[in-house]
């Protein structure tokens, strides 16, 4: 009953969906439309109507409900309930229906709150929102019913892969969706102030705080993703520049232009046509990203759909969105004005600097990711990996990082090198000496040298925009960008340190033995078997202690998952704030000894720190935005409510 | 370009220069992309295409096929593992330090990423076998070079996550 309940709610939302597309495109004539009123509510009764709707798949899975067949092929009465309900959306149709809901959320709220812009503009948004959300709604309904029921109903479930049975990615999925349906406003807002040639400031301050909310999850879903793959694999890597990756990496290096070029547009009214163009391609990646995961193109634990129905489904989506949005752009890019001049050597100037740079990055990252499936069309199969991506993505990486130390001291519109020449001094100053010194102490490198030397002047040109400031009075988002600034250093600090100094063992030990790693000694007393709710392992007990300092416990385990069959390697983790000890423990060879995989990775876990101040800094200035906001709206009322005061007393 | 000249400029003119910097920009990362790519690309072996045009050793490729019977061998550090890897018209040794995958088996199928030694031994950085026991095929005898390519792509493409 509640999974019907659940697909009613969906078919009722899709029809919404339907009217408020109609209405919205009809809306944003001169002429207006008798159904612009509906709009507004339509997109608000969506979001509740799939909320009903996610709510209901949640419930058929916490209840381990085997008549719903999704439930059946996902999930396992024995699994843990965290797992139950996370198993909800680690599958294709449940995280479309987490898709589409998430978006309805956003199209609801925007409904809801939004009455800064123009109404024709607001309602050409609202109809883009529904024009994207129209093509997923099929995609689920035609393609994915979530709520298939399942006869004869089977006496227990296949269970979820034992990779996906962890909190950590558990949050992982919601977390990336949000971002890029955060997108997608942005996306909707681009379109509506194309079609209604509205592209303003007010339009970028109203699309700014969408942008900011979306990279902040983008950036978190990314940090979290990363710390996945490098505990859950027992491989060592933190990144893979695996394409799953990379689909999760170009929608934040678009956002993240985006965010830039909004901040011009907003404050200086310059960058228009970019601007909407990067909320184009922003969106455009978020679409590739869930293309590439969900088509089945790429076999992974992400792609869930070997349809071959399916993929070609989402690809004509993808088309049709892309294409269109691009064709429309190409039409109304040239009616665009021209906006404010800058010099050069401004604040204008380097965050253009950032965006192209950001901009080659992502066409490296892309290009890099469908190379292996353009030459599969010629049966050639190549993997590009690494050696690829490290240092062709550095080329643009290193002179965008310099320019992040200097653009933000930058005055807007013109400024002389004269006026920055000491903070640009100290900062050079300091970077050279540490490269010095790194290269008389060290042999590591050119990368990981140049970005140990760079983080540590970015790290102090990153609060130099605070200098002469009144520290009270700072405005939240000049926190936030420094703040992020300085996790950017942060991470880039991890990433050179890992890389440089990272040690590795690879031993065969018995009980008894020990092993010596960079400064720790490790201990291996036994090996046994350990077991979990629907799980057995083989667990090693060392003792390990760093310099000589206090013993502790390290506890890898080799695991054997039997619903459904899998192994996976749960490596223990030592964390000190200067690196983490990474243990995993592999297969049992021939003469009883047990092989063990050490690393020693000095200062890794500032690579995670350092995403996590980058999304800090994003929070940070999206709640000064926020304030800003309705401070000035409630001024606005004030103002109104004097005027009709006045103007009453007047009329007395 | 300092601010004076800049201020000069007409609105058209500046507009054209910040298009042409940037088109500029992405077309060098376009070209340079494609460059790397071609040099960088780690190309897909059987052992029938090493045997005919064997890549320069140090050059990172990924090896494909089956894991011959009986010729797994451990050495005395416990942890070097020697194999070959044939394709019914070739055989490769490869050698391995490292956790081997717990789907590692003999006569079943295996990638191993890594370059040709210069005695001819390839050397594997990492091993990726399927996380199933179901999907391989008993015969490989018979199959073409480009059915077996296809079958392991297949079956080992999911084990890179």
């Amino acid at each position: 009953m509640i999974a019907e309940i659940g697909l009613a709610a969906l078919w009722l939302g899709a029809a919404l969906a339907v009217l408020q597309l109609l209405g919205g495109f009809l809306g944003a004539r001169e002429q207006g439309s008798e159904l612009t009123p509906l709009v507004r509510p339509a997109a608000m009764l969506q979001a509740l109507l799939c909320a009903v709707s996610f709510g209901a798949l949640v419930y058929a899975f916490a209840v381990t409900d085997l008549s719903v067949e999704l439930v059946a092929t996902h999930s396992h009465s024995m699994k843990p309930l965290a797992f139950k309900l996370s198993g909800a959306w680690a599958n294709h149709e449940g995280s479309m229906l987490l898709w589409i809901t998430v978006m309805a959320l956003a199209g609801g709220l925007i409904a809801l709150i939004e009455h800064r812009l123009p109404s024709r503009m607001m309602m050409a948004t609202l109809g883009a929102q529904a024009f994207v959300a129209v093509g997923f709604y099929l995609f689920i309904l035609l393609s994915s019913n979530p709520f298939k029921r399942l006869s004869p109903v089977p006496a227990d479930g296949n269970g979820l892969n034992p990779l996906l049975q962890d909190m950590g990615v558990s949050f992982h999925p919601p977390t990336l969706y949000i971002g890029y349906v955060g997108l997608s406003v942005a996306f909707s807002f681009a379109v509506g102030a194309l079609l209604t040639r509205n592209v303003t400031p007010e339009f970028a301050r109203v699309m700014r705080p969408w942008v900011l909310g979306s990279w902040i999850f983008l950036t978190i879903g990314i940090a979290a993703g990363s710390y996945w793959a490098y505990y859950e694999l027992g491989w060592g890597g933190w990144w893979f520049w695996d394409p799953v990756e990379n689909a999760s990496l170009m929608p934040w290096l678009a956002a993240t232009a985006l965010l830039h070029s909004a901040s011009v547009l907003a404050a200086r009214d310059a960058l228009r046509t970019w601007t909407i163009m990067l909320g184009v391609i922003a969106f455009s990646m978020s679409m590739l990203g869930t293309f590439l995961v969900r088509s089945g193109i790429l076999t992974s634990v992400h792609a869930f759909a070997v349809d071959p129905e399916r993929g070609s489904f989402i690809l004509i989506l993808l088309a049709l969105y892309i294409g269109g949005a691009l064709v429309l752009f190409a039409l109304r890019a040239s009616t665009i004005a021209e906006g404010e001049r800058f010099a050069l050597f401004s604040r204008e100037g380097a965050l253009v600097v950032n965006n192209v740079a950001l901009s080659s990055i992502l066409g490296i990252v892309l290009l890099g990711t469908l190379y292996p499936l353009l030459t599969e069309a010629f049966d050639v199969r190549v993997s590009v990996g690494p050696p690829y991506f490290n240092p062709v993505s550095a080329i643009f990486f290193l002179p965008m990082l310099a320019i992040l130390a200097v653009g933000p001291l930058l005055r807007w519109r013109t400024d002389s090198f004269r006026r920055i020449r000491l903070p640009v001094i100290i900062i050079a100053v300091v970077t050279i000496a540490v490269l010095a010194l790194v290269l008389a102490l060290t042999e590591i490198g050119i990368l990981p040298l140049l970005g140990l030397a760079m983080s540590v002047g970015i790290a102090i040109a990153s609060f130099m925009p605070l200098r002469g400031r009144n520290i009270l009075r700072t405005p939240l988002p000049i926190w936030g960008m420094c703040v992020a600034h300085f996790g950017v250093a942060v991470a880039l600090f991890g990433v050179a340190a890992d890389t440089a100094f990272q040690q590795e063992r690879l031993v065969a030990a018995s009980p008894g033995d020990v092993i010596e790693i960079g400064p720790w000694e490790a201990r291996m007393t036994s090996v046994s078997p350990v077991a979990g709710p629907n799980w057995t392992a083989m667990q090693g007990d060392l003792l390990v202690s760093y310099e000589g300092g206090p013993v502790r416990d390290a506890h890898p385990q080799a695991r054997s998952f039997w619903a459904p069959q899998g192994e996976t390697s749960e490596v223990a983790l030592l964390t000190r704030w200067n690196g983490q000890l990474y243990v995993a423990l592999g297969n049992m060879a021939d003469d009883g000894r047990w092989q063990l995989r050490l690393w020693w990775k000095p200062f890794v876990t500032y690579i995670w720190y350092g995403g996590l101040l980058i999304a800090f800094g994003g929070m940070l200035a999206l709640l000064g935005r926020v304030i800003g906001d309705v401070r000035r709206r409630s001024a606005e009322l004030r103002e109104d409510r004097r005027r009709a005061d006045e103007a009453e007393l007047a009329a007395s | 370009m300092n601010a004076k000249t800049d201020r000069g400029l007409k609105p058209k003119h500046q507009r054209l220069v910040l298009v042409i910097v940037a088109l500029v920009a992405l077309v060098g990362a376009g070209l340079l992309a494609a460059y790397a790519l071609r040099n960088q690309a780690s190309y897909f072996y059987v052992p029938a295409d090493i045997a005919a045009s064997p890549p320069a050793p140090g050059q990172a490729i990924r090896l494909g096929g089956m894991v011959e019977n009986g010729s797994i061998t451990t050495a005395a550090d416990g942890v070097t593992v020697e194999f070959v890897v044939q394709d019914g018209v070739a055989r490769v040794p490869v050698t391995y330090a490292g956790i081997v995958p717990a789907l590692f088996v003999e006569g079943s199928g295996v990638v191993a990423e890594g370059s040709m030694g210069a005695d001819g031994t390839f050397v594997a950085d990492n091993l990726l076998a399927k996380h199933d026991e179901n999907y391989m095929p008993r015969e490989l005898e018979g199959m073409s070079t480009a059915e077996l390519r296809e079958e392991l792509q297949e079956s080992v493409a999911g084990a890179g996550e």
